[in-house]
């Protein structure tokens, strides 16, 4: 068991940290203030190959592994948990699911744009009346000589209005048949499909966040991805891969808190010695960074069986639940580790606690994802 | 053109410092070594824009041992075409210079970048030998180059302004902040550099004509002492006796 970086892995996150110093970092506050989604910078991500990360060189993208994305999302997040969300969103989720159920004339149509990021992607799966149990979802495509006409919308569609192309997914079967729903990719600029109002966010503000709208929206079967009702499987197993993705998330915003955590703690005295010296928070320090290490290992467990397509159902949602958790405790530590000055934005540590907290939300709740892996225990 | 630029591998900024051996040796466990930033970020990037604008070619090279080939291959990984490591542990300027020399002379490069100072050892010393040992004029702390056919155009900063010199034919120079901006590589190169050459050639065998007999760390940082805005006297008195600047 080799538990050291590859030289790959070094390289990508020397270049992905060197980016994030000169192109995020100066301006994320000013981006997290106005809700501004910077797509400039996802064009620049996109010349660096790190908004295809996972989809093969044929198609235009970096080939890498999940070994790599970690490092990538994990990067952009210690600096920029919003970045991060929307690299994240754009990768697995979009692109992923083409990746992985298009066919071969799909995927030469829609990968090299969106692994160039002259094509940002969303994937819409949640609606307004269905988060958790995306299955129930109401929104229906019916079939129409060669096309499928789409009526409903999405709810809380990353890159909604921004987004070039979107995978969503709809019912075309019975509701409460899983394999009663179908993935259709959608143009922007198809008759009768739109996106909303921006999400007033509480954190990953740069993340842009708005519903998807479908009015008589006419969508050729060309652009089904796999078979007819075999969407929403498809879509668990996309996300399977997408929790290794927030797991980055969480990963990145967990290591963000606390390297910002000892920074100031070795800064800042009271009684005469820096903070760190108080036990009571060298030892917040040490929680922060044994919980960061555990994190990391159970994720690249998880990309290590995703990459040699083992089974990865638990150990995905495992890391997932126990990244974002992380993020979500350190960034509160970090708050507190910096006093009154960490409930400013002065500091970039309210900036983790916000963004953070997404990590249990998005892509199955830490409650999902607690469901999922009981299940699969009691399966086996 | 062909462009040959120095690469050389030094502790990351944020490595913690330290030497083994009765302070003979620096420390090397558990650092982060990266390209040293003068040859990276100027010499390096610059040649590869002479490149670009010319259809030329860049090789690297360095002298080290096989510790050495990560830092090359991010090397590559920005868009060198080629690159070379003399199987020598680097020991001093004129080993390093005189090894590079020895390689050089023989393969007919149009110029020799380097980067103006190492940020561990800053010697300053590799580029100039190596335009001693290979008879060519030497331009140093350069902060631009263009190239016109075969004259080459350099602006130097001298104490209080620029200092702009011509070269004709071959040169060396060594590049200083200013030359070019840093160069983020991109994930199809950090691919394409397993497949670049990379090329171990055997040292010719020159020797260090300096030992180094001990190094030491600077003191620590001193407690920093804070001084109210209103009391001049106070500050006054203290960078005199104290910190007896003034
Ligand atoms: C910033 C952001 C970006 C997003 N981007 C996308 C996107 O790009 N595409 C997309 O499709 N979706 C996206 N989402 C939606 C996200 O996936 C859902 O918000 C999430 O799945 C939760 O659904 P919900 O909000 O409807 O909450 P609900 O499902 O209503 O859950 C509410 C609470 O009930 C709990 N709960 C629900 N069911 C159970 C159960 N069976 N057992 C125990 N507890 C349960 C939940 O854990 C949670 O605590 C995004 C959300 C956000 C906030």
């Amino acid at each position: 068991m080799d538990f050291s970086f590859t030289e790959n892995q070094t390289m990508v996150q020397q270049m992905v940290r060197d980016f994030a110093e000169k192109e995020i970092r100066p301006n994320m506050m000013k981006w997290d203030e106005s809700q501004e989604f910077p797509i400039e910078v996802f064009k620049k991500l996109g010349d660096l190959g790190l908004m295809g990360v996972l989809v093969p060189e044929e198609y235009g993208g970096s080939g890498m592994s999940y070994d790599e994305y970690i490092v990538v999302v994990s990067e952009i997040a210690r600096v920029c948990g919003s970045i991060g969300l929307s690299v994240a969103a754009h990768n697995s989720l979009c692109t992923g699911h083409i990746m992985y159920f298009g066919n071969d004339e799909q995927k030469k149509k829609w990968l090299p744009k969106l692994a160039t990021a002259e094509h940002i992607g969303a994937w819409g799966l949640t609606e307004t009346g269905t988060g958790s149990d995306a299955g129930g979802m109401a929104t229906v495509a019916v079939e129409d000589g060669d096309d499928y006409i789409i009526n409903g919308s999405k709810n809380f569609i990353t890159h909604a209005i921004s987004g070039n192309i979107a995978v969503v997914i709809v019912r075309t079967g019975e509701k409460g048949d899983s394999h009663g729903m179908t993935a259709f990719v959608i143009e922007k600029g198809t008759p009768g499909f739109s996106g909303g109002k921006k999400e007033d966010k509480l954190g990953m503000r740069a993340s842009e966040t708005a519903c998807l709208f479908f009015d008589d929206c006419r969508v050729p079967k060309a652009n089904i991805l796999g078979k007819v009702g075999e969407g929403f499987i498809q879509a668990m197993k996309v996300l399977d891969g997408g929790r290794i993705s927030i797991g980055a998330l969480g990963l990145g915003i967990a290591k963000g808190a606390l390297d910002c955590s000892i920074k100031y703690s070795k800064e800042r005295e009271q009684f005469g010695k820096p903070i760190s010296q108080h036990q009571a928070i060298g030892f917040k320090l040490a929680d922060m960074a044994t919980e960061v290490e555990a994190a990391e290992l159970i994720l690249y467990q998880a990309a290590y069986l995703k990459n040699n397509k083992f089974p990865v159902v638990k150990v995905s949602a495992m890391a997932k639940y126990l990244t974002s958790e992380v993020a979500v405790r350190n960034s509160n530590e970090a708050v507190q580790i910096h006093g009154g000055y960490g409930y400013t934005k002065e500091y970039p540590a309210e900036k983790f606690y916000r963004d953070s907290k997404l990590c249990t939300i998005g892509e199955g709740t830490s409650e999902i994802q607690k469901l999922v892996i009981s299940r699969e225990l009691l399966r086996e | 053109m062909k462009i040959l630029v120095c690469i050389s591998k030094v502790p990351d900024t944020t490595a913690k410092i330290s030497f083994t051996d009765g302070d003979t040796k620096f420390n090397e466990a558990g650092v982060q070594f990266i390209i040293n930033p003068y040859d990276e970020w100027y010499a390096l990037v610059r040649g590869l824009e002479l490149k670009e604008a010319n259809n030329g070619t860049v090789t690297t090279i360095s002298v080290g041992g096989p510790d050495y080939d990560p830092i090359i291959r991010k090397a590559l990984a920005i868009g060198a075409d080629a690159a070379v490591r003399i199987d020598a542990q680097p020991t001093d300027s004129y080993q390093v210079a005189s090894e590079i020399a020895n390689y050089a002379k023989d393969n007919g490069y149009d110029m020799v970048l380097c980067g103006k100072e190492t940020i561990d050892y800053n010697g300053s010393q590799v580029g100039g030998m190596i335009a001693e040992l290979m008879d060519l004029p030497y331009v140093s702390l350069a902060v631009k180059l263009e190239v016109n056919g075969t004259i080459a155009t350099i602006e130097r900063d001298v104490q209080g302004g620029t200092e702009v010199v011509e070269v004709s034919g071959a040169f060396v120079l060594s590049a200083s902040k200013g030359m070019a901006e840093q160069r983020i590589p991109n994930m199809r190169g950090i691919m394409q550099a397993r497949t670049k050459p990379l090329t171990v050639v055997p040292a010719s065998g020159s020797s260090a004509m300096t030992e180094v007999v001990s190094y030491e760390l600077p003191p620590a940082k001193t407690a920093c002492k804070m001084v109210d805005a209103e009391d001049m006297d106070e500050l006054i008195s203290l960078l005199h006796n104290e910190a007896k600047v003034i």
